[in-house]
């Protein structure tokens, strides 16, 4: 088990590695820091003066190793817009975020799995064949275009949800204030999340269909039957616990993915998220802030991944997690 | 009393724009505690006969016609959940494969436990008491342990043991076998098959063994039905059917046993091979591979007959019977 983890840990270290790699990579080439702190104004030798001070004439590695230092400090750079560290910026617009995230993953655990189940069981009735034509739908259309409609509808033309912002929140500690204390908090987090989880929902409920089926067709769901147990028992104690396994892997990497998919759903919604302000970023031509993000991001995907492998050797008997550390 | 009674089974798979016949009116009995070997080529139909006797026959197989009358009632027309209530208690199976048969997730204390909860009103530790005993009669080492183990944990013989415990769980009055020892390591069959018999005499449950090995059914059976293409073509006590076969099928496959050729020789194989379902010849399915296949047998299907002790479905009995007559005489 430790074994693992520990082999786990070191993938994952290699993975922030290229991602730092990626980031310094942005850094170097986009944008020019000096007309970032002193305009057009100053002479040809000041700038170089100003370029030896900034170190931006070393090697290569001298500069990757000074960034890569930084950013193991949590010195992700200063951010030109808002003069503040990088990380900070970032890290006051995450709660926001990842209360998105959380939304949308609540519903999408929350629907896919009954769902999947049904259509798995009864894949003839007419309420199992409308719910896998909308999921193609739902599969095909953008993100943003999915919020646009909900906005259109549900805000525009009844007026029943609130079309932008966060509403009313609470503080909780540090920068984290919720939406999940209030009505209005609700209401504001309520469209957001299903226009976040429209593009993977369709998706899961197609996954968790098709793994079910497949148990469904196999010989200790057979056996199950021939020592005479109960069907539901049989469709959640059997069959489910044997769909939701590889479900899980599968389930890691799309929460990561999600979290690229704020940006297109917080800038419909004006959520004051990361995703929000990354945008802003790119439009600002901030490169810090940009960097940062990216591997804040990165550093999400990473944790959560791993984080996902271990629960998946936990939950799955046939999985030796000692074993796998060899 | 007979427990078990099927009469004119007929099983048909629903295909695209027609059905086929999969089992062809089939009718046999089974005494209380006697145990019956199923016999046959692959694709003759055993295993769609054990699963229609659990009425478990999945998509697009489903039981066209006849009874199968079990403990008094019949089979084909009980309700879904009467029938529940008789699969796993008074009537079990074992499948053939045990490393697919068992589920993954589960730990077998929670297989086994589930099966008696399931028919038994017992509180979970009532159920392992019994689940632990049933262990020890499969002789399962200190069978405590293997309540909290999973399957992938165990090797095939010791999984198959299992499965033959769970089995005998709650007392059944018949027990179905397919195959039960195909999937394992060749060392080990010769064990779980010893352990079936014996289990099965001491506790008189009824036995419907499905195999293709006739060896394993004159060790283990009392009485034998021979299959082809979805019919019985022959029927009667093992030893007579081992020692003196009426029909050409029958003979033929007790003249491929390895015993039957001497060293040197090659094996005496049947020529051809199994219609499918789709292509069942006219007349009697076996005529194409038949050495005494006469003009009638393309067209007019053989009723079954009583002959020389045995149950047996072809016109030319007595004719076979004749040329071993002339065989020994010349
Ligand atoms: N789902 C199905 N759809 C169509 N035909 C099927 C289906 N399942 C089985 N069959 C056919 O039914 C026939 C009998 O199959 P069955 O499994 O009973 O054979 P078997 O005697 O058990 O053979 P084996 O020794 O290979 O196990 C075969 O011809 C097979 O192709
Ligand atoms: S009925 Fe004819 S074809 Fe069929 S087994 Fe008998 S002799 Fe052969
Ligand atoms: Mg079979």
């Amino acid at each position: 088990m430790f074994a693992y983890l520990v082999k786990r840990v070191f993938q994952a270290i290699a993975v922030m590695f290229v991602i730092s790699l990626i980031g310094f990579a942005i850094q170097d080439n986009l944008g020019d820091p000096l007309r970032e702190l002193v305009g057009q104004s100053v002479s040809e030798e000041v700038r170089q003066e100003l370029r030896d001070e900034l170190g931006l004439n070393d090697s290569f590695l001298t500069q990757y190793l000074r960034f890569a230092g930084n950013a193991l400090q949590g010195d992700l750079g200063t951010s030109y817009f808002f003069k503040e560290p990088a990380l900070d910026v970032i890290l006051k617009k995450l709660p926001a975020t990842m209360e998105l995230v959380l939304g949308a993953t609540i519903i999408i655990i929350g629907l896919s799995i009954p769902v999947g189940v049904y259509t798995a069981i009864y894949p003839n009735t007419i309420l199992s064949r409308i719910v896998m034509g909308v999921s193609i739908i739902g599969i095909s259309i953008p993100v943003f275009l999915t919020a646009i409609l909900m906005i259109f509808v549900f805000s525009v033309e009844y007026g029943w949800f609130p079309s932008y912002g966060r509403g009313e929140i609470v503080h909780v500690f540090g920068p984290w204030e919720t939406n999940f204390a209030t009505v209005d908090g609700w209401m504001h987090i309520l469209l957001p999340s299903v226009a976040l989880a429209s593009i993977m929902l369709p998706l899961f409920v197609r996954l968790i269909r098709a793994e079910m089926m497949e148990v469904l067709q196999s010989e200790y769901v057979k056996y199950a039957k021939a020592k005479g147990i109960r069907p539901w028992r049989i469709y959640f104690v059997h069959a489910l616990k044997n769909t939701l396994l590889p479900v899980i892997t599968v389930g890691g990497v799309q929460i990561g993915t999600m979290v690229a998919y704020t940006i297109l759903t917080e800038t419909v919604f004006q959520w004051p998220g990361m995703g929000f302000m990354f945008l802003e970023a790119v439009n600002r031509v901030d490169t810090p802030l940009i960097v940062a993000y990216l591997i804040v991001v990165g550093f999400i995907f990473v944790v959560t991944n791993t984080i996902v492998d271990l629960i998946y050797g936990l939950v799955n008997p046939t999985v030796n997690l000692a074993r796998m550390g060899a | 009393m007979s427990l078990l009674s099927v009469r004119d089974l007929s099983v048909k798979f629903a295909m695209r724009d027609n059905t086929v016949t999969a089992l062809n009116q089939i009718s046999f009995d089974l005494a209380k505690g006697e145990r019956l070997g199923i016999v046959g080529e692959s694709g003759a139909g055993k295993s769609i006969t054990g699963f229609a006797l659990m009425n478990l026959l999945s998509r697009p197989g489903f039981i066209d016609s006849g009874k199968i009358m079990f403990l008094g009632d019949d089979i084909v027309q009980m309700p879904e959940a009467k029938m529940r209530n008789i699969r796993g208690n008074k009537m079990a199976m074992i499948f053939q494969d045990p490393m697919v048969t068992l589920n993954p997730v589960l730990t077998i204390g929670q297989q086994m436990v589930e099966t008696l909860m399931a028919h038994r009103k017992l509180s979970k530790a009532e159920a392992e008491q019994i689940a632990i005993v049933k262990l020890r009669e499969v002789y399962i080492p200190s069978p405590e342990d293997r309540l909290e183990q999973y399957p992938h944990e165990l090797s095939g013989g010791m999984r198959q043991r299992i499965v033959i415990a769970i089995a005998l769980l709650l007392d059944p009055q018949l027990i179905i076998a397919d195959e039960p020892t195909t999937a394992l390591d060749v060392t080990i069959q010769a064990d779980i098959m010893e352990l079936l018999l014996e289990l099965c005499q001491s506790n008189k449950v009824g036995l419907i063994l499905i195999t293709h090995d006739l060896g394993v059914v004159s060790q283990m059976t009392e009485r034998t039905l021979v299959m082809y293409a979805g019919r019985i073509i022959e029927a009667g006590r093992t030893r007579e059917i081992i020692n003196d076969p009426q029909h050409p099928y029958t003979q033929g496959l007790i003249n491929a046993l390895p015993q039957q050729t001497k060293p040197g020789q090659r094996l005496k194989q049947i020529p051809g091979s199994m219609p499918s379902l789709t292509a069942i010849p006219k007349g009697c399915p076996f005529s194409p591979r038949c050495e005494f296949v006469k003009d009638r047998c393309h067209t007019e299907a053989p009723e079954t007959v009583q002959y020389a002790n045995v149950e047996v479905a072809c016109h030319e009995v007595n004719r076979l019977h004749t040329d071993k007559a002339e065989e020994i005489k010349a």
